[in-house]
């Protein structure tokens, strides 16, 4: 699923927009997730999951390629945690 | 952020009302939930992907009382942030920096 997906979706479920404005209100979807993420404030969203900014610290790594340890700087990085909901969701028929 | 301040920050940026960005936030985290039932993995340019990871039945323990339980085989979802949005994360603000 790309969001082109997500978009014709969108356009036919939700209806009363042009293909148009449905790819714009997606898009700012995204966009207005992104802008919380750089600000490093996590996302709720109920019923899916949390999207959360952690900070790492410095830690000593290795070249996996040559074995040479290096210092891996203190970072931010993204993670997602889903939901009870969306965890059941995916369990809930026979695998 | 919560949904709700979501579905606002959507409607104010697109001119739509707050019930209309509400049908379309719903609709497309309604969506994304669907293909990762299905086990489709989804790609959101600039954002992230998302797939289904199979994982397979091992036995555990209960970390308080250390009793053996046995934990059944699950699908669990995995995010992969994208490239722009890791780095757009990882952007140190040097106004906050306490040297």
């Amino acid at each position: 699923m790309t969001k082109a997906d997500i978009i014709e979706r969108v356009y036919e479920k939700v209806g009363g927009f042009s293909k148009k404005e449905a790819s714009e209100i997606v898009e700012a979807v995204f966009e207005v997730m992104k802008f919380s993420l750089k600000e490093n404030k996590k996302i709720k969203i109920s019923g899916f999951g949390n999207f959360v900014v952690r900070q790492k610290k410095e830690r000593m790594g290795r070249n996996p390629q040559t074995g040479q340890p290096i210092v891996i700087e203190p970072r931010y990085v993204l993670s997602f945690k889903p939901s009870q909901v969306l965890k059941n969701a995916l369990n809930s028929r026979p695998q | 952020m919560t949904k709700s301040e979501l579905i606002d920050a959507v409607a104010s940026k697109t001119n739509v009302t707050k019930s209309r960005a509400e049908l379309v936030v719903n609709c497309v985290f309604d969506s994304m939930t669907d293909a990762l039932k299905d086990g489709d993995g989804i790609e959101i340019r600039g954002f992230g992907s998302f797939t289904v990871r199979q994982y397979k039945p091992y036995s555990g323990r209960n970390p308080r009382t250390g009793v053996p339980v046995h934990v059944a085989s699950k699908r669990l979802p995995f995010f992969k942030v994208g490239k722009e949005l890791k780095e757009m994360v990882n952007i140190v603000d040097d106004s906050d920096s306490n040297e």
